[in-house]
């Protein structure tokens, strides 16, 4: 019996004094739950005159006149989803075929990995340079092709002229460039984590490559580049400078994706510089409703992304 | 042994179907290289139809390599080479003629781990149907269930058909890709260890499927398990070190090998 006893012992050692590491782990719990808590109750403190002043009527108006003290954020809230999904619509396609292309040996190891890690230094690049990039190289190139549309297409409403250079198409094209790396990278992960099996099994069966990508590899891969695109609306949607300096920040609503618009964030950094009193407020209640539309982006990706995972669960 | 006379008595009574063809499928000079490294030697093999005939062998002795040159799966992997020829009733597997695609679907595989697709049981049985161009309903309907129920695994999952396969028990998802390798009606069906990752009587269960699909199909099976050679093989061939050592009436390799190292083998002297 000499055994258990001194092993008991031994935990007794260990129970003793007060534990140091679990405190520590409480502690960077804790701050990183208080200060999310503190920033939200903060902007909802600054919000609280412009929530109380315009209650609903701020999501739907479409008046932003810091003059007559009047704010409405409807066209930003548009422009924010709009020039999100319109990037995501360009950058998807884009992203996953460059994501099948490195993850299947279409080319030799060292070419993939020099592609990959070209395409990963995309997001190395700060967000201002792009905005830079694109008033000298976007703006020219895009208002040429969208005055053709405008030609072609200027009876579709979303088409119509007349096309500016400063747009949400223009926004839209930086933005899909931006989000491209988000998209691929976790998009060829995904794919490269298929099970060398399930490839095996649908060659096995006598598929040629595009049909083990396409009815095989790509579905189980799904969670992933689901998960790959919700992230990439989610910085979409949260993506401030580069937006700012191309969209035009109207506050004009318009059917048109080569009209100006403007965004959450890019109405909040263009104002606050120069805001007083009710269009801080304001600007705080804005800030409070891009915090919750992001919010909302995650948590729809989270939930699909566990359907799906749990749809392929048995695989991995 | 007493279990294996009960087996070869079983299996050597004469049956209702057609002579067997002796060279069903056959290595001629096989070599196989990955890269600089040699995987097979000269391996010569002639492989009866609607038999089984079993692989046995310590690891990296090279069956599995042959067995997945047998579909030309080994191609997937860069840097391979080989030399001689593999013939399937006569006509090689490397000739110009043959797509390497329709070969595969001639040549049904059953792998060591179950890999069901993440698509509904059905979907999953009609996959090389449908990858043929197959898509007529009651066609599908049909090659699902003949394939089910050849996998004795129709009365287990026909009132779920349409479920995700995933939600299988092991020993049901190998059944399953057993049914899904024989829905595209193979010539051959080569097994990579089928049982290895199964419980008893999930193994079971594939046992007494591999004796019932052979009196359709020619059936290669590659085992770490001597046990289950004797069980459900008719030939047994045994490889050490990328060389093909014996090859014979499985009865006759577990009571009375010709060569000293199956002996050493099967005896458990080594491997």
């Amino acid at each position: 019996m000499s055994a258990p006893t001194s092993q008991s012992n031994s935990l007794a050692h260990y129970k003793s004094g007060p534990d140091f590491f679990r405190l520590l782990c409480w502690l960077a719990s804790a701050v990183t739950v208080l200060t999310l808590g503190w920033i939200i109750f903060k902007i909802v403190e600054s919000a609280w005159p412009a929530i109380h002043k315009f209650g609903w009527d701020f999501l739907t108006s479409s008046a932003w006149l810091p003059n007559r003290e009047r704010f409405g954020v409807f066209p930003f809230i548009v422009g924010t989803v709009v020039s999100s999904f319109v990037a995501i619509l360009m950058a998807f396609p884009l992203g996953l075929a460059i994501a099948i292309f490195l993850s299947e040996n279409f080319l030799p190891a060292p070419v993939r990995q020099v592609i990959r890690f070209v395409v990963e230094m995309l997001a190395a690049i700060p967000s201002v340079v792009y905005g830079l990039w694109g008033i000298f190289v976007v703006i020219p190139l895009s208002k040429s092709f969208a005055d053709w549309m405008v030609s072609v297409f200027g009876g579709v409403p979303i088409f119509a002229g007349p096309a500016y250079g400063n747009s949400l198409f223009t926004a839209s094209i930086v933005l899909a460039i931006m989000i491209l790396p988000t998209i691929t990278a976790i998009s060829r992960n995904s794919l490269s984590s298929v099970p060398k099996t399930l490839r095996e099994g649908a060659y096995a069966l006598g598929s040629t490559r595009w049909e083990a990508i396409l009815g095989v590899i790509l579905p189980s891969a799904a969670p992933g580049i689901v998960a790959a695109t919700i992230l990439a609306l989610g910085r979409a949607m949260g993506e401030t400078m580069a937006v700012a300096m191309l969209i035009g920040n109207s506050s004009r609503l318009s059917w048109s994706i080569f009209s100006p618009a403007g965004t959450l964030a890019g109405l909040l950094a263009n104002q606050f510089g120069e805001a007083q009193e009710l269009q801080v407020n304001s600007l705080m209640y804005a800030a409070l409703i891009l915090i919750i539309i992001t919010l909302f982006v995650n948590m729809i990706g989270e939930a699909v992304l566990r359907y799906t995972q749990h749809q392929t669960a048995g695989i991995r | 042994m007493p279990i294996v006379d009960q087996q070869m008595t079983k299996q050597t009574s004469p049956n209702s179907n057609p002579p067997v063809r002796k060279d069903f499928l056959a290595a001629k000079d096989f070599n196989f290289f990955y890269g600089k490294k040699q995987a097979l030697y000269d391996i010569n093999i002639e492989i009866p139809e609607r038999q089984v005939t079993a692989f046995i062998g310590p690891s990296g002795c090279g069956k599995s390599t042959l067995l997945r040159n047998f579909n030309r799966m080994n191609e997937l992997i860069e840097g391979v080479r080989h030399e001689g020829d593999i013939r399937l009733l006569g006509k090689s597997i490397y000739d110009k003629s043959v797509e390497v695609i329709s070969l595969r679907r001639s040549i049904g595989m059953v792998f060591q781990k179950s890999n069901p697709f993440p698509k509904s049981i059905y979907e999953n049985v009609v996959y090389g149907l449908r990858i043929s161009g197959q898509s007529k309903k009651s066609t599908l309907d049909e090659a699902v269930e003949r394939s089910l129920r050849g996998a004795a695994l129709w009365e287990e999952v026909k009132d779920r058909l349409h479920e995700s396969a995933l939600g299988l028990s092991g020993g049901q998802m190998q059944r399953l890709c057993i049914a899904r390798a024989i829905a595209n009606r193979p010539k051959v069906l080569l097994m990579d260890e089928p049982c290895s990752a199964l419980d008893p009587i999930a193994t079971v269960k594939v046992e007494e499927l591999i004796r019932e699909l052979k009196k359709e199909f020619t059936i290669v099976i590659v085992t770490h398990n001597m046990q289950q050679a004797t069980r459900c093989s008719d030939e047994t061939a045994f490889f050490y070190l990328g060389k093909l050592i014996e090859f014979d009436r499985t009865q006759k390799i577990f009571s009375n090998p010709s060569e000293k190292q199956t002996e050493d083998y099967i005896t458990g002297r080594f491997g």
